[in-house]
């Protein structure tokens, strides 16, 4: 509380005390508005100068507040609010900065060159809602085709196909269509030959075998040296936060788990966190020990794909088959708990599904002697390969500072040396209470980023161990009116129970108004959601803040100079999936 | 007359036999594959899925001869027979058994090894002639690894050739009646080992084709027979480096009387072919400018010190 005071006081001190109003949310989350004009000084300051600094900018976002239902916060009407939500990781506190705009297409200065991370957030808001930074260097669509009319997470932008009419693809359309896919190498900032030397460019993807899916990476290169390495996204973005605007709270649980498809159930407790913080629902120590349970499985399950095909990238054929085998494995458990294998959408507001089966602790306690055996193989097999270390050590290296100034989170941030990691730092869902460490590595290359998945497996079935050990009685639900579906133990009883019953059943919960922000350490680094609730049966604004996409946009930088081949390794190494990139 | 009668007979039983095999070499990698990785590979078509490589013979064959617009026709279709044509033509000086072999050359080292290069304009030519960017990049990555490698495998091969005294294949499996080769010349058995790879560009040596970063490489563009062409020129390319390998270092034909000769040079060639598949079930690949280091930097200096000392020494027992 100290810390957050001398926050305050120090803005006041150092831009005078009308420089931002503060805001109360649910999170207790410190939340500053500020105007425009000051973005710059007093996002500088606090990145900079302010003692300590904020030094990462972990996500930025808008809101299109025009159908607002209700005001929140202390600023009175206005159409878009920028959210900037920093990290400082001395204080180990988030800082939501808010910037409200007026105007039907309202533009404010880009801090693209305050953070480097910021370049495609601004240009993620300017294609999703049309809002202009001026000063950004590269404003261009980074998601939609470039063809695309309308900015889609604008509220009168149609949330459904249905509502768009038919589609019509008239030769004009498709003439115009087409030539947007032509390549010019001018459009994507990149020269066609050097003083000595004409660049070739090599379209790397959106259907290639070494980029896990459809990511396409523009290549300059000289030789086969990557002069430059230019990724563009989007070919896997499916709305995800459109749709959560017109999913019920509940039923938009399904869609998170599609976001870091390797996941699983992870999505659905970074999603559920935050709408529990919304709801006030404090959940049973049982429905905890079981989320953290289930959460680590689909961590190891997510690294053993990652194992796998990062081998598989560098020309081992052999360990993704056997690492897809443990995974197996793993999925016969969480498809004995859960029903569903790589998708289980099994956690609910307030609980989860149902309760653990019976026999589920044999099964468990089956992988958890089973499994250690098979990662010494895989580390003798893979880790300790000559030709691997090769092809990793000294690739794609990275510091801590960069990695903070473009927003890495994860194993990626700890393979170069700091331990940062949201289950210690900032524990959710009752991690405090499990003894686990956090492994690290000093070099930021390739093959660090591996030793400390590696040993985040390890890590991962310690706390399933202690899950087994220590698995709590009680409740798989808490006992909250907004939990779906709720409990329904009382409804015969009395009529006001089985009022509210009936409404959470078919319109489902209606959360109170308010913003929160959940944090998880997810299986790629840190994944959040924000939501916005204007006191409805769904959410207003659905943020999803995933790791994968300040990963991607660093891969310019940590690729020029390397070769073709390397660039499979870093590839390989950062561990992203599309989905997770483009939600 | 009777004479060459015999000799086309030899050459075209010879050819009959030597692409049935490397056809159903693909049927054994694949199963070999799937059973050291815990899966069952082809198990459908026939007993033990023995027919796939029927069933793959038919759809290559009936896969519809496409030849990019954009690419160069001609060479497009001359470059895949090259691979194919030329290891062929090296199996010419194999001796498989006393008796079974097309021609006793004495130069017979030497034309296998120029055979071998000849090969690479293969891929050169049919990644250039594909005029796509990721055949071009597997084409000149595998001139550049193959040539290099070219280099010490000849180097290699010296000290055989001076301890037997000829170029003669079978002057060289006859010299080793007494110890073989890999007694004396374990040095030259890695190198050659090593270089065979590179020149079958199998994996970890699969630069040229790196399906991770190049798709397929140099082959790329290529389906149907064409790019069948290729793939039963690797698996030639692979007996050859086999039986060249057994037979300059293993004693070929040579083994105790209680199985004919020529039993003897197919079981120690297998045992080659399947070093080969594991191999690939269990390395990774190198990157380029690695593989090239190595050859440089380690085995070309190996070879020569190797080369050095067998002369020392042959010299000094005279």
């Amino acid at each position: 509380m100290n810390i957050e005071s001398s926050l305050t006081d120090n803005l006041d001190s150092v831009f005078g005390e009308t420089v931002f109003t503060q805001q109360f949310t649910v999170d207790e989350m410190e939340t500053l508005w500020i105007s425009p004009e000051n973005l710059i000084l007093i996002l500088s300051h606090l990145k900079n100068t302010a003692k300590p600094a904020y030094k990462l900018l972990y996500d930025l976002c808008a809101i299109d507040e025009r159908t607002h239902a209700k005001t929140t916060g202390s600023v009175n009407a206005h159409d878009f609010t920028i959210v900037y939500h920093l990290l400082s990781f001395e204080r180990n506190k988030f800082l939501r900065i808010k910037v409200a705009l007026q105007g039907e297409y309202p533009s404010l200065p880009s801090i693209s060159s305050l953070w480097s991370n910021a370049n495609w957030y601004e240009r993620e808001v300017y294609d999703m809602f049309g809002i202009k930074f001026h000063g950004h260097p590269n404003l261009r669509r980074i998601l939609m085709p470039l063809t695309w009319e309308g900015h889609p997470l604008r509220k009168e932008h149609p949330a459904r196909a249905t509502e768009m009419g038919p589609f019509r693809l008239w030769d004009e359309k498709e003439d115009r269509e087409q030539e947007a896919l032509q390549f010019k190498p001018e459009d994507w900032g990149l020269k066609r030959r050097s003083e000595d030397a004409d660049f070739m460019f090599l379209n790397l993807g959106p259907q290639h075998p070494g980029t896990h899916g459809v990511l396409r990476i523009i290549l300059q290169l000289d030789g086969e040296d990557i002069v430059d390495a230019i990724p563009d996204i989007g070919f896997h973005h499916r709305g995800a936060e459109k749709m959560g605007e017109r999913q019920s709270w509940h039923t938009y649980i399904p869609y998170t788990d599609r976001v870091d498809y390797l996941g699983g159930v992870m999505n659905n407790l970074a999603y559920l966190l935050a709408v529990e913080k919304l709801a006030g629902i404090n959940v049973p120590e049982r429905v905890k020990v079981i989320r953290i349970m289930l959460c680590e499985f689909f961590r190891i399950a997510s690294h053993l794909v990652w194992y796998g095909t990062f081998a598989q990238d560098l020309g081992q054929l052999s360990p993704v088959f056997y690492m897809f085998t443990d995974r197996e494995k793993i999925f016969d458990i969480v498809e004995a708990i859960c029903g569903g294998r790589m998708h289980p959408n099994w956690f609910r507001i307030g609980g989860v599904a149902q309760d653990l089966p019976k026999g589920w602790d044999t099964l468990v306690a089956d992988f958890v002697a089973y499994f250690p055996k098979q990662l010494t193989e895989y580390h003798n097999m893979v880790m300790r390969n000559s030709i691997f270390k090769a092809r990793t050590v000294g690739i794609g290296i990275y510091s801590v500072e960069e990695a903070i100034e473009w927003g890495v989170t994860g194993p990626g941030l700890r393979a170069c040396g700091m331990d940062w990691d949201f289950r210690k730092k900032q524990p959710y869902s009752g991690y405090e209470n499990f003894d686990f460490e956090i492994p690290t590595a000093q070099n930021g290359d390739c093959f660090d980023r591996a030793v400390v998945r590696v040993e985040e497996m390890r890590q991962s079935l310690k706390i399933i161990d202690q899950c087994l050990k220590n698995m709590p009685e009680g409740n798989y639900k808490s006992d909250h009116p907004l939990t779906t579906p709720p409990l329904k133990k009382n409804t015969m009883q009395d009529i006001e129970t089985l009022i509210t019953h009936f409404l959470n059943v078919s319109w489902g919960p209606v959360i109170p108004p308010g913003e929160a922000m959940s944090c998880i350490e997810a299986t790629k680094g840190a994944n959040s959601y924000y939501l916005t609730s204007d006191g409805n049966t769904s959410a207003y604004r659905v943020r999803i803040r995933t790791p994968s996409f300040p990963h991607m946009q660093m891969l310019p930088y940590i690729s020029k100079g390397y070769t073709v081949a390397d660039l499979l390794s870093i590839l390989g190494g950062m561990d992203y999936v599309l989905a997770d990139i483009d939600r | 007359m009777n004479e060459t009668l015999g000799y086309v007979l030899l050459i075209a039983i010879m050819l009959f036999t030597l692409t049935t095999i490397a056809a159903w070499l693909i049927w054994l990698e694949r199963r070999m594959l799937a059973l050291w990785q815990d899966r069952y590979g082809p198990n459908r078509a026939g007993p033990f899925g023995l027919l796939i490589v029927a069933a793959d013979t038919i759809k290559l064959f009936f896969k519809e001869d496409w030849i990019p617009p954009f690419a160069d026709k001609k060479i497009f279709v001359v470059a895949p027979t090259i691979i194919a044509a030329t290891v062929l033509m090296s199996f010419v000086i194999v001796p498989f058994a006393p008796g079974i072999l097309v021609s006793d050359m004495n130069v017979g080292l030497l034309f296998f090894l120029a055979m071998s290069s000849l090969g690479v304009y293969s891929i050169v030519l049919g990644g250039w002639a594909s005029n796509n960017k990721y055949s071009l990049l597997g084409a000149l990555r595998g001139a550049s690894q193959m040539i290099s490698y070219e280099v010490f495998m000849g180097l290699s091969l010296m000290g055989v050739v001076m301890l037997s005294g000829s170029f003669r294949l079978t002057d060289i499996v006859m010299a080793q009646e007494n110890y073989w080769f890999i007694v004396t010349q374990p040095v030259a058995f890695v190198i050659f080992l090593i270089a065979g790879i590179a020149e079958t560009h199998r994996l970890p040596f699969d630069i040229p084709e790196a399906e991770s970063e190049l798709v397929a490489g140099f082959h790329s563009e290529y389906s149907g027979m064409k790019f069948g062409m290729f793939f039963i020129g690797e698996y030639l390319g692979i007996m050859l480096v086999s039986s060249m390998v057994v037979t300059l270092f293993f004693g070929g034909w040579l083994g105790p009387d209680f199985l004919p000769p020529i039993v003897w040079f197919i079981l120690k060639t297998f045992v080659f072919i399947l070093l080969f598949i594991l191999l690939r079930a269990s390395l990774p690949r190198p990157r380029y400018d690695q593989l090239m280091e190595y050859g440089w930097k380690i085995l070309l200096p190996l070879a020569l010190l190797n080369l050095l000392i067998t002369g020392a020494v042959a010299l000094w027992i005279k």
